[in-house]
Order: structure tokens, then sequence, then C-alpha cells
């Protein structure tokens, strides 16, 4: 024990570790009144671990080859030792990652997470969700399965939907005439290495701009303005050990639907791992019906929804910049919110009808973004889009006009 | 503020369970990633046993199949090469094949099951060259006095047509002779030997 | 707030159950995955049936001989024509480029037919083959109009021929809609027993599809249990420590 103590003193005297360990973990003073949305920032970071772990060992045997892709799959699932505990591990961890990180994203909109001094967390919050979206895009042309290619297909066409540049970005995007092996080959480059070092980054700047402010509360009550005589705060505890055993526990039920997924579900009713995809890519065959992962389903509903040409502007390129829109107006939120009190706790009732139709806006414009489209879809569709821009346009307005709570001095749990 | 004292041995207690309980769990969860390393099904279908035909093979004659990935050779001694074995045994340093570098079937004079027949693995013991096929008993300048057997071209170490490597040579162990069985007369399944050895 | 979220879930979650396709009616396959017996007859039936144009070439010969109960003697002796070692992968001679130059549209692999296309589809379409005088090969299918396959099992299943319907659309048209198929001329199996082989197939290339599939049952239930061990611990584990805060 002694020697152990010595060998921390001598990292000490030439790194800070265990300056780092208080800083962060065991002197982090964190509200007390954490509740279930608070499980999912460490939820996420497990998930990210998890990620690049089996990431690495798929790796190992994956070959980026057109010619190969496919079959390499087949013989991580089949020939290596527990390589198909290793696939559908990282298959259902991209969909747990998206409902974490959807779960996450939802607690900052309950609690007013993004409001000052908070804006740069949500920046980096938000640059992360961009990350993993494109993390994900790449990821899914690496099967090579016929959902793979037509997706990616889709997707790199709509980029071809601008004005001028498109057709350009487009052949520039594939670096072919068409998605070929050399796309196949970047774009495993671009998963592999480069997104998940940018995450990496993005996640330890997202840590500690959050650790430099304190976290936020379900009752948006800043903890530090009530200190005690030895300068902490009254209603915080340190992170370590509070948090980190009752995030042990959090991550032990995470495991369990994980499992219970990843065990007796892995294809998710054709949602996780699509049927088409278990075909090798054909650039002759489209298959019936293409339709993005379900996490990118809402966005798809509402690049589809529109349905009008405006001057020289085509319906497709709109879509595009509706959909694009939907994600970077998520930027603003900070500055579109003028609530005077941050948590929904103490917001009233026009906040609240707001934040539910916007979530039911999102569910069912996801669920729309899976169907073939008919007229009375789009029309859905079209509400939906408009429900979910009307959350963040009008925001300036209802969240002033709202009626609010008295918010109390200390937390209540 | 909780007013109770705190229960340390308790806590102890349950540090120590959980502490145990999620170290097997890691260590279950940390297996299949360190067993994917492996040889998979296809790598241990390639190392799978091959069949060599030796219907056709001449006295004095020596052919070579792989196995593994590896040389193997299948050399029919003549009466002139089994003869000059056993005055070669001052010379060896392993004569009676004492070290385990052949199944038991091959632990005898001739290192093989049937007496003119060596099968043996044709990388040297020393660092993985394959050495050259000397047959012809004439004085070499690397020995004086050959009897023939084969030659490593890297750093000079010799082995005689039993496979067995000479005195002071930087090999330090006989040819390796892999797992066999003959299916019929003329019929050698190298790789497989019905788990005899 | 905890029944704000329940209550949304609950109104979207029948939204999910609407989400399947609608198309022909499938009959039910009902494999049964632990039935070894049916899977080495569906394993017999397709390497003599299918396998002279169909390719299984992510299954190797001794995994389908371990896990299906079949010594590596029988499996050679059975299963095997042309030669290979029972380590190789179940490929046959003719490779995509010949197929599609040969019938115009490449047999494709099936080893994971069943992921693709589902049980329920694949035991309905291998019974619904009908007598079609206007397709290259005579038949057509009720799942699968205009397929490019012969009725391979035809010896076994005999002929069958197509029940139209007549029915008036919106503007006072005829059209002839098939409703069903029926047995035209009887095969050496009687439908009953057809229907078992079909079954026992399907069961096979289910199988082959994802051959650990019942190992990773299994193997999920014991992880269940040890995190439900490992939760009582962490739980009990935090209100200890959480004892202080109150």
């Amino acid at each position: 024990m002694g020697m152990l103590i010595n060998f921390r003193d001598w990292i000490d005297a030439r790194f800070p570790l265990t300056k780092m360990w208080e800083e962060h973990l065991s002197k982090y003073y964190a509200p007390k009144n954490f509740n279930f949305w608070y499980y999912f920032g460490s939820l996420a970071l497990l998930v990210l671990v998890l990620q690049i772990v089996t990431g690495i060992f798929l790796t190992m045997n994956y070959k980026p080859d057109a010619g190969q892709a496919f079959a390499s799959v087949e013989y991580i699932m089949r020939d290596v030792e527990w390589g198909w505990l290793i696939r559908y591990m990282h298959s259902t961890g991209a969909t747990a990652f998206f409902l974490v990180v959807y779960l996450h994203m939802f607690r900052a909109l309950l609690y007013g997470s993004y409001k000052k001094p908070r804006e740069l967390i949500w920046i980096f919050g938000m640059m992360i969700y961009l990350a993993l979206m494109a993390e994900a895009f790449f990821g899914y042309l690496l099967p090579w399965g016929q959902m793979s290619y037509w997706g990616a297909q889709v997707i790199i066409s709509l980029f071809g939907a601008i004005p001028v540049i498109g057709d350009d970005l487009s052949l520039w995007i594939r670096g072919d005439f068409v998605i070929s092996d050399v796309t196949l080959n970047r774009f495993f480059a671009l998963h592999v290495i480069a997104v998940p070092f940018v995450l990496a980054i993005l996640v330890v700047v997202h840590i500690l701009a959050l650790h430099e402010v304190g976290s936020n509360n379900p009752d948006g009550i800043e903890i530090k303005k009530n200190k005690d005589e030895n300068g902490i705060p009254k209603d915080g505890i340190p992170f370590h050990p509070y948090y980190s055993v009752k995030d042990i526990a959090g991550v032990v039920v995470f495991l369990m639907f994980f499992s219970f997924v990843m065990f007796f579900v892995p294809e998710g009713g054709g949602y996780l791992l699509e049927a088409p995809n278990f075909e090798p890519a054909d650039p002759l065959k489209t298959p019936e019906h293409i339709a993005p992962v379900w996490y990118f389903t809402p966005y798809y509903a509402m690049l589809r929804a529109v349905t009008i040409d405006i001057g020289p502007l085509s319906a497709k390129f709109l879509g595009v910049i509706v959909m694009g829109a939907a994600v970077v107006i998520l930027f603003f939120l900070p500055w579109l919110d003028r609530s005077p009190v941050k948590s929904i706790r103490y917001r009233g009732p026009i906040c609240k009808i707001m934040l539910a139709l916007f979530v039911i806006a999102f569910v069912v414009l996801g669920w729309l973004g899976t169907q073939a489209p008919t007229d009375a879809k789009t029309l859905m569709a079209q509400i939906g889009t408009i429900v979910y821009f009307a959350f963040f346009l009008l925001m300036p307005i209802y969240t002033k006009i709202d009626s609010t709570k008295p918010v109390p001095d200390r937390v209540t749990g | 503020m909780s007013g109770d004292a705190v229960d340390t041995s308790k806590r102890r207690f349950l540090i120590a369970a959980t502490t145990v309980v999620g170290g097997v769990g890691a260590v279950y969860t940390a297996v299949p990633f360190v067993a994917s390393w492996m040889p998979s099904e296809r790598a241990k279908a390639a190392g799978a046993p091959v069949e060599a035909d030796i219907s056709k093979l001449e006295a004095g004659q020596m052919i070579r199949v792989q196995w593994r990935g590896k040389p193997v050779w299948i050399l029919k001694r003549n009466e002139e090469m089994l003869a000059a074995l056993p005055g070669l045994d001052d010379r060896l340093r392993d004569p009676a094949s004492v070290d385990p570098q052949q199944p038991d079937y091959a632990q005898n004079g001739t290192r093989s099951i049937k007496p003119e027949i060596l099968i043996a693995v044709g990388i040297c013991t020393h660092l993985g060259c394959s050495p050259t096929f000397i047959p012809e008993a004439l004085p070499q300048p690397y020995d004086p006095d050959w009897k023939g057997g084969f030659f490593c071209p890297c750093h000079g170490s010799k082995f005689d047509l039993a496979g067995r490597v000479y005195n002071s040579v930087p090999a330090p162990l006989n040819l390796e002779v892999p797992p066999h069985a003959y299916v019929s007369e003329t019929l050698v399944l190298i790789g497989d030997d019905g788990g005899i050895s | 707030m905890k029944k704000h979220v329940l209550a949304i879930l609950l109104f979207v979650a029948p939204v999910f159950a609407m989400a399947g396709g609608g198309g022909v009616h499938l009959d039910k396959a009902n494999i049964d995955p632990t039935n070894k017996e049916s899977l080495q007859r569906g394993a017999r039936t397709f390497v003599n049936y299918c396998m002279g144009c169909h390719s299984a070439r992510y299954q190797r010969y001794n995994r389908l001989g371990r896990d299906l109960g079949i010594s590596d003697d029988d499996i050679i002796a059975n299963l095997m024509f042309t030669g290979e070692k029972v380590g190789d992968l179940m490929d046959i001679a003719m490779t995509p480029v010949m197929g599609k130059k040969w019938f115009g549209a490449a047999p494709p692999d099936l080893t994971l037919v069943a992921r693709v296309r589902g049980t329920d589809w694949l035991y309905t379409y291998l019974r619904t083959f009908y007598l079609d005088d206007s397709r290259p090969f005579g038949v057509n299918n009720e799942v699968f109009s205009n397929v490019g396959m012969p009725n391979v099992l035809w010896e076994l299943q005999g002929w069958q021929r197509p029940i139209y319907k007549t029915v008036v659309d919106d503007e006072g048209h005829e059209h002839q809609v098939l409703e069903g198929v029926e047995l035209l001329k009887a095969g050496s199996q009687t439908p009953a027993e057809f229907d078992r082989t079909i079954r026992d197939l399907v069961n096979f290339l289910a199988y082959m599809g994802e051959p650990i599939k019942l190992e990773r049952q299994s193997l999920g239930i014991k992880v269940m249990l040890f995190l439900f061990v490992f939760f009582i611990f962490a739980y009990l584990l935090k209100k200890e420590y959480w004892k202080d805060i109150h």
C-alpha cells in the first residue's frame, strides 16, 4: 500500500494525475438531484468506447475492397471465432449510440442545459451529433450490401442537387463516376480513422466545457450560487463516489437492454440490420424499398416532404435545404430560447405543449421516413416538418410570453 | 446529510462483491475478443491435411508438397543412403531423436514409418530457411566427408538424409517430421495420423 | 414527467405495428431450428436439387456437419460430389458470369436468402409454382411474378395450374386476377409430404443464413442472468452510498 502511494506521488510530481482525478471526479461537485435523464451522458461515452473497441476488432478481419467486403463480413460472422458477437455488438451499438444521444439531447431540451453559460457545451454537442451522423453514414457503406450501396447513392445524389457545383461535388465525394471501390476505400479511411479521432477530441472538449461551468440539473438552478463555508455548493455532491456508483447501476440496466437486442433480436425487425443488406451490392438492381437506417428517418421524411419547386430551385434541392436546416437550427437553440427560467418544471403550458408537439413530430416523421410515400403520408410529413420548425422559429416568442413559476433557491430532487 | 454513521464494513463488502462480479463480467467480455485472434475456420481449412501420391517416386528421388504453407519433403532413399545412416551417429547432435521433433512412430534410425521413405518439413530449425537437397556422397566445401543430406545456405547448418542435425552447426534440432499416415501403399496423408501422435 | 413520456410512447407504438408491408398472403413456414433431422433432410434436398445452379459460398461443409450432427465421412459420402475437401466452402463450378450468360440472370447464391426474403416467403415461393406457357421455362410463381427459375421440384410436387378470378375495376373493365393454384398432376410426394420437404428445406436455408443463431440465443440467456445478478449488487452498492445524501 505504501508502495502504491509512493508510486502515485512519483507520478504526481511529473503529471497532474491526482489533480485531474480531483478536478473531474472526486472533487467535481455535481447537483445531487440528477434523475433518469442524466444517465445518458455516461452511457453515450460507454457506447463510444464499445464502438471503438468492436470496430478495431472488426477492422482486423474486414476487407475494404468492393470485391471482398461483403464476403469478409460473412467471414467474420462464420469463420472468425466470436466474430459474430463482435459484429452484432457493433451493429447494435450503432443504434444504441443514436438512441442514447437523442435521449441525452432531449434532457437538454427539458432542463435548458444549453442556456447561458452552457452554450458552448451545446455547440460541441451538436458538432458531436454531426460527426456521429457522418460516422454512421460512412460506416453503413462498408458491408457493401444492397442497402449500403443504394442508400449511399441516394444521399450522395442529394449533394448533386446543389445548383452549379452539385455534380462536381458528387463526383469529388465518390472519387468515381458511380459509387465504386474507390468510394468504399475512402469511406473506410474516414469511418475507421478520421471521424473517430474528431469524435474523441469533441467528446473531450465537450466534457471539459461542462466541467468548467458545472452541470445543470432538473430544476435548472445554478448550485454554485449557494456555497457553504468551504466553498462547496450546498446542493452539490462529489461525482465520485456518488455518481460513479449510480452510473454503474445505470450501465448494467443499459447492458440488459443492449444484450437483449444483441442476443435475441439483432436484426431489430429489419430496422437494425436491414434485409436487403444481406444481398451483395448490385449497381444494376435497385431494391424495392430504399430507406435510411432509423436514426436518419426523421430527416429523410422532411427531405421527401418538400414537393414544390420555387422558381429555379428544384423541390429536390429545397428538400436538401430543409433537411440541412433542420439540423443546423439546433445549433441556434441557446439564442432562440428567451425564457427566463431553464427547466420545463418552472415553465408554463405553452412551452410544455410545444415540446410535446416537437417530440411527437420527430417520432412520427421518423416513422414516415421508413414508409413508401403516399399522398396522405406526404401531407403528414409536411405537417410534421412545419411543427418541427415551428418549435424553433416561434421559440423566441412563446418562451417570452409563456408564464413561469417561481424557481426555488435550492434543488428539489 | 444522514445522521447515521457510515457502515464501513457493509460498504467494503458491497464494493468488493460488485467489483468481483463486475470483474468476472469483464473477463467474460474480454474472452471473445482475445479468442477472435485464434486461427479462423478458413485458416484451419487451409491448414488441412494434404494427400501425396508416391507411386511414381524412384529411389534417390525427392518430391515436395505444401502443407500449412510450409514445404514438406518426401524422399525415397536408396540402399546406399540407408546404409550410411548408422555410421553418422557420433557426428550428430541428436542421433536417437530424443528431442520431440517427430511423432513416436518416427523415433527410430530412419525417422520414418517406411524405412525408405523420409517425410520431413523442409525448414531449417535454426531460423527458417529451406535447406538445399545434396544427396550425392561426395566431398563438399563444408564437409570433406559428406555422406549426402541437406545443407542450409543461410548459416551453414547440415542435416543427414534422415533429417538429423549435425554437431557444431547453428541449427539446434533435427528437422520436424509432421504427423502422417499411409492411406495405402502409395498414398500418404500429411498432417493427420488419426490422432495417434 | 415520466407519465408524459409513457403516454407519448404508447400513442406512437401502434404506428410501428402498421409498419409491415402488404402484398401476397404468405403461408407460415413453422420451422423448428432445433430439429436436427429436419435440417439434415433439408440439407440433402438443397444439395441434390438446388446446388446444380445455386452456390452457398459462405457456408462450409464441415460446419454444417458439426451443427447438424453429421460426421465428416457422411458429409463426404452424401453431400459432396465433386472432390472438394470437407473444410471447403459450398461453392459450385458455375461462376456468376457463366450463369448470367447461360440463364440471362445468374442464379443467386443462397447462403443468406433466408435473411433477405424471410422463411414464410421462401416456404410459399417454393410451393406455388404453376404452369404458364408464356414463360421460357413454362412456369410462373404466385409470390415471385415472372420468376426466371424453372420448377426444379416438379418430380416431388407434381404440376400445379393457376386459378383465376374475374375482377371488375372502377371503370367497369374486367381483369383476370390470380387467386391461387391447384394440383393438376400428382408428383411422387403427396401435398402433405411435399409441404414437409419444403419446410425442411426452408429450415435448412434459415440455418445457413445464420448458423450461430441457437448458440447466440443460449448465450443470451446466460448473459441476461449474469446481468441481473450484477444489477442486484450494483444497486445495493448505490443505495448504500446514497444513504449519505438525504
